[in-house]
C-alpha cells in the first residue's frame, strides 16, 4: 500500500507542521482574545524573528535551537515597546486604526529587511537538519518532531501561564472586563503591552523551530499572516484550544492539498477555508463567540 | 382614535434570559404614550422590536394594521416609524446640517430640498444656531436635540423616544417638554421611554408599565402612579403597604 | 439650484493637463502617467472606504481583474483595446458586487472585511500564478501596436493624458456622490451604521453599491496598467503593492475627500522617488524596498497625527485663517 504511505506521511508532516501553525496563531489569538485586536504585523514579525534566527546562526554560529532562550525575551521586549510607544499612542483605541498602524509595522519590517537582506531566500544548515525518526513505515523529520513536541509544551506553559499566576490572573481581567481591571487599580496599558510582548515572544520561538527545516524571504510573512488568521478564524478569536486544533487542521489541509493539486495551488485549500469560515460561520468551528 | 401600533404578545428571549415576556400595548394615533418601568425592565428591548432592530422569539408588531414584525428597520423608517438612541449616536464627523439631512433623505431625494427640510427641522427643536458645528462638538443636551431632529427629519408618524431627557438638567427638561408637545400637536404619535416621572406625568396620554420583562399595569398616567404593583416594582416587595401605612399614620 | 464642479477641481485638472507641456522628458511623462494609474486605483478605494468606511486590503482583487481582463481580451479573443476596457470595468464591477454581497451579507465589518479582501486577492493572485488561462507564472505580453486606435500611443504625453481624463471623471463623479442622497448614505454608515438604518438608510445596499463602483475604478486603473506597460503577470496584477498604494494614498492625502487619493499618490509616489535616488545616491546601488519603508512610516504617522491627511490639514489651515 504505497498510496497509503504517502497519505499517511503527507498525514503526519501535516500535522508536524501544523503544530507550528498552531503557536503562531496561538500569539495572535491571544493578543485578539486580550487586547481585541487584530495585529496586522504578526507575519512580519515572524519573518523578523525568523531573520534573528538566520543572522545568529550564520553570524555567530549559535544553533537556534539555543537561540530561543536569547530570542524570546527579545521578542517579548520588542512586542512589549511596539504596543506600549508604536500601536497604543498611534491608533486613538479606534479598530481600523490599529488595522492601519499594524499594516504599516508589517510594511516597515518586510521591506526593510528587503533592503538589507534583498529577496533572496535563505536557510539554514544544522547537522542534525535531514534526521528522521522512523515511526512504523513513516519517516518523520527530527527538526519537525521536535518543532511538534515544543509547540506543544508552550502551548501547556502559556496555558498555565494565564491559569495560575498572578499576571495571568490579571491578563484574563483585563480581557474580561477592562474598565473594571483599571476601576481595581490594574495598570491596563502595561497588561496589555504584556499580552502583546507574549504574543510576539511566541514567535520567536516558533521562529527558532521552523528555520532548521524553513526557508524564510523577506516576503513570506504574508504567506502566514493569512494561515495564521484562517487558524485563529477556524478555531474561534481568542481561543487557545481553538487555535490548537485549528492548527492542527490547517497544516494538515495544507500538506493534503499540496499532495493531490501540487504545490502552488497546496495555499489555495486554507484561503478557502477562511473565506468560507468567515463569510459562512463566523463563529469559527467550534462555536466560540466572534 | 384609531390604533397606530400594536404589540401583541411580544417575547424575546436571549438564550436563558427572558428579556420580554408576552408583551402587548397599543398606542393610539395621535397619542403620547409612555413606556416607564424600572431598569432592566426590557423597555429598550421592547424598543428595538418595534423599530426593527430585533426579531422577537414570538408575537407580532403591527403598524397601521399591517404586520411589521420581520421587515428591517431601514423599511420601517420608510414606512413611517423612526427612533431614537438611549445612548445618542451622532454621526460624529459630520456637521448637525448633514446629520438631520441623512434623515431628511428619506422623503428628499435632492440635495437642496433635504438640506432646507433639515433646516426646518433644526428650527423647531432649537439646534438652528447649531447647524454648522460637527456633531461631535455638541453638549449632552444638544446631542439629544440631534437624535430628535434627525428622527423628525425623516417625517415619521410614529416617533420612538428612548429617554431623550436622561442626563438633561431640570431647566433643560422644561426647555425640551413643548418641543415634544408641539411635535405631538402636528399629528406625529410618539411613544416613549423615559425614567423622567415629571416628564412622563406632563407628557403621556397613556403609560404602560413593564417590569421584569412584563407588562404590570396600564392606564392615565395618574392611575398607574397609584398602582400597588407598579410601586412595588420600582421600590420592592411591600412598599405599597408601607407607603400607605405612612400615609394613614400622617393623616 | 445644483452649480457645477468647484472651481478648485477645475484649476487642478487644467494644472494637471499643462504639466507634459513643462516636464518632456520620458522619465517624467512615466512617473506622471503611473501617479494617475495609481490615484485611479486609490479613488476606488476611497470611495468605499474613504467615504463607506469599509476598509479594504485587497483592492489588489479588482486591479488584476482589469488589468488581466485588459491582457486577456485583447491577446486571447482579439478584442479591440477600446472595447475591452468597458467590459474589464463591468467585469471589476461584477466582482466587486460579488464580493460585497458575500461580505456583506455575512456581515463582516472592521477588520474581518479587511482580511476577506486580503484573502481574495490572494486567491486570485495564485489562481493566476496557476492557470494556464492566464498564462501562469509567465505572464501576459500584449503585442506592440503603436495606434490611438489600439488604446497605445507612440506620443507619451497622450497616454498620460487619457489616463488624466479618467481621473478627472472620477474625481466629477466623487464630487457629484458627495452631494446627493448616495453619499449622504454612504457617510452615514461609515459613521454609525446603527444609527444610520434608523433613519431609513438601507446599509447593505449602499455599501454593495459602493463596493460595485469602487471596483469598476480600480480595475479600470488595471486597464490602463496593461495598456501603459504592455506586460502583466500575476504579481503585478494581483500582488499586495496595489491594495497598499490604494489605500495609502487616500489615508496620506485624505480620505472621505475629493482630491485626497490624488493628492497623495502625488506625494506618495514623489516621496517613494526621492528616497529611492536618496539612498541610491548615498549607497551607491538601488536598494530594494526602501521606498515602502518610508512608506510605512507615513502611514503610521498620518494615523497618529494627521488623520484627516494633507486635505484635511489644509481645510483646518483655511478655516483657521478665513474670518
Amino acid at each position: 500500500m504505497l498510496k497509503l504511505d504517502i497519505f499517511l506521511s503527507a498525514l503526519a508532516n501535516g500535522l508536524l507542521t501544523g503544530a507550528v501553525y498552531a503557536l503562531i496563531a496561538l500569539g495572535l489569538t491571544l493578543i485578539y482574545g486580550v487586547l481585541h485586536i487584530i495585529n496586522f504585523a504578526h507575519g512580519a514579525t515572524l519573518t523578523l524573528a525568523m531573520f534573528a534566527v538566520f543572522v545568529m546562526h550564520s553570524a555567530f554560529k549559535i544553533d537556534p535551537y539555543i537561540a530561543i532562550f536569547m530570542l524570546t525575551p527579545l521578542f517579548f521586549g520588542v512586542g512589549y515597546l511596539l504596543q506600549r510607544l508604536v500601536i497604543n499612542p498611534a491608533s486613538h483605541g479606534d479598530d481600523s486604526n490599529i488595522l492601519l498602524v499594524t499594516l504599516g509595522l508589517s510594511i516597515i519590517f518586510e521591506n526593510g529587511l528587503l533592503a538589507i537582506f534583498r529577496s533572496d531566500t535563505r536557510s539554514i544548515d544544522v547537522p542534525y537538519g535531514f534526521d528522521v525518526i522512523e515511526v512504523g513505515n513513516l519517516f518523520l523529520s527530527t527538526p519537525k518532531v521536535i518543532a511538534f513536541v515544543a509547540a506543544f509544551a508552550v502551548a501547556a506553559a502559556l496555558w498555565l501561564l494565564l491559569a495560575r499566576t498572578d499576571t495571568g490572573k490579571a491578563i484574563r481581567a483585563v480581557a474580561k472586563e477592562k474598565t473594571g481591571a483599571a476601576l481595581c487599580g490594574m495598570d491596563v496599558e502595561h497588561i496589555y503591552a504584556v499580552t502583546f510582548g507574549l504574543g510576539t515572544a511566541c514567535l520567536a520561538i516558533a521562529a527558532c523551530l521552523l528555520m532548521p527545516t524553513f526557508l524564510v524571504n523577506p516576503r513570506i510573512g504574508n504567506a502566514f499572516v493569512l494561515v495564521a488568521f484562517t487558524i485563529v478564524v477556524l478555531g474561534g478569536m481568542g481561543s487557545i484550544g481553538g487555535a490548537l486544533a485549528g492548527g492542527l487542521i490547517i497544516g494538515v489541509v495544507e500538506s493534503l492539498s499540496g499532495l493531490y493539486f501540487g504545490e502552488s495551488l497546496g495555499q489555495i485549500g486554507i484561503f478557502l477555508i477562511f473565506l468560507i469560515v468567515l463569510l459562512f460561520r463566523p463563529t469559527g468551528l467550534f462555536g466560540a463567540k466572534a | 382614535m384609531s390604533t397606530l401600533l400594536t404589540c401583541e404578545n411580544v417575547t424575546k428571549r436571549f438564550g436563558g434570559l427572558l428579556a420580554v415576556d408576552n408583551a402587548s400595548l397599543t398606542v393610539e394615533a395621535g397619542s403620547i404614550t409612555g413606556l416607564i418601568g424600572p431598569n432592566g425592565a426590557g423597555k429598550t428591548t421592547l424598543f428595538t422590536m418595534i423599530s426593527g432592530f430585533a426579531e422577537p422569539t414570538s408575537g407580532r408588531v403591527m403598524f397601521e394594521g399591517r404586520d411589521i414584525t420581520a421587515l428591517p428597520a431601514h423599511i420601517r423608517a420608510a414606512q413611517g416609524i423612526a427612533r431614537t438612541f438611549q445612548i445618542v449616536q451622532p454621526f460624529a464627523g459630520l456637521s448637525v446640517h448633514e446629520n438631520i439631512a441623512v434623515g431628511a433623505y428619506l422623503r428628499h431625494a435632492g440635495r437642496t430640498e433635504a438640506m432646507d427640510k433639515a433646516e426646518a427641522v433644526a428650527r423647531e427643536v432649537g439646534l438652528d444656531a447649531m447647524l454648522a458645528q460637527p456633531a461631535g462638538a455638541l453638549t449632552v443636551a444638544g446631542r439629544k436635540r440631534l437624535e430628535l431632529a434627525r428622527a423628525l427629519a425623516t417625517e415619521p408618524r410614529l416617533l420612538l423616544l428612548d429617554e431623550v431627557l436622561a442626563g438633561l438638567n431640570p431647566s433643560e427638561i422644561r426647555d425640551m417638554i413643548p418641543v415634544l408637545q408641539a411635535i405631538r400637536s402636528r399629528g406625529v404619535t410618539i411613544l416613549i421611554v423615559e425614567h423622567v416621572m415629571q416628564a412622563v406625568m406632563q407628557l403621556c396620554d397613556t403609560v404602560y408599565v413593564l417590569a421584569q420583562g412584563r407588562m404590570i399595569a396600564s392606564g392615565a398616567p395618574g392611575e398607574v402612579a397609584h398602582d400597588q404593583g407598579v410601586v412595588e416594582a420600582y421600590l420592592g416587595h411591600g412598599a405599597a403597604r408601607k407607603m400607605q401605612a405612612h400615609h394613614e399614620a400622617k393623616s | 439650484m445644483r452649480t457645477g464642479l468647484p472651481v478648485s477641481l477645475v484649476i487642478v485638472v487644467a494644472l494637471l493637463a499643462a504639466l507634459p507641456l513643462a516636464f518632456t522628458a520620458n522619465t517624467m511623462l512615466n512617473f506622471l502617467t503611473f501617479v494617475m494609474i495609481v490615484t485611479l486605483a486609490a479613488q476606488g478605494w476611497n470611495l468605499l472606504a474613504g467615504f463607506g468606511g469599509q476598509f479594504s486590503f485587497g483592492h489588489a482583487a479588482f486591479f488584476g481583474m482589469g488589468a488581466y481582463a485588459m491582457a486577456i481580451l485583447q491577446v486571447r479573443y482579439g478584442i479591440n483595446a477600446w472595447l475591452a476596457l468597458p467590459l474589464a470595468m463591468a467585469l471589476g464591477a461584477v466582482v466587486g458586487f460579488f464580493l460585497g454581497f458575500l461580505s456583506f451579507r455575512a456581515q463582516l465589518r472592521g477588520s474581518y472585511f479587511a482580511l476577506v479582501t486580503l484573502a481574495f486577492a490572494e486567491v486570485f493572485r495564485i489562481l493566476a500564478n496557476a492557470s494556464s488561462f492566464t498564462n501562469g507564472a509567465a505572464g501576459i505580453l500584449v503585442p506592440l501596436k503603436t495606434s490611438a486606435a489600439d488604446f497605445q500611443f507612440a506620443d507619451r504625453r497622450w497616454f498620460y493624458w487619457v489616463a488624466l481624463a479618467f481621473v478627472a471623471l472620477v474625481l466629477a463623479l466623487t464630487y457629484h456622490i458627495s452631494r446627493t442622497r448616495f453619499g449622504a448614505h454612504l457617510v452615514a454608515v461609515r459613521e454609525n451604521e446603527e444609527a444610520a438604518r434608523a433613519l431609513g438608510v438601507d446599509a447593505f445596499r449602499t455599501k454593495l453599491k459602493a463596493i460595485t463602483l469602487s471596483g469598476a475604478i480600480t480595475a479600470t486603473a488595471g486597464c490602463l496598467y496593461t495598456q501603459k506597460f504592455l506586460y502583466i503577470d500575476a504579481n503585478l496584477a494581483f500582488g499586495p503593492w496595489i491594495s497598499v498604494e490604494a489605500l495609502l494614498a487616500p489615508i496620506i492625502g485624505g480620505m472621505g475627500t475629493v482630491l485626497g487619493p490624488l493628492a497623495g499618490a502625488m506625494m506618495l509616489l514623489g516621496l517613494g522617488e526621492v528616497t529611492k535616488s536618496l539612498f541610491a545616491m548615498l549607497l551607491g546601488g538601488s536598494i530594494p524596498g526602501v521606498d515602502l519603508v518610508v512608506f510605512g512610516v507615513l502611514l503610521i504617522l498620518c494615523v497618529a497625527f494627521a488623520p484627516q491627511g494633507v486635505m484635511g490639514a489644509i481645510k483646518r489651515f483655511s478655516s483657521r485663517g478665513a474670518p
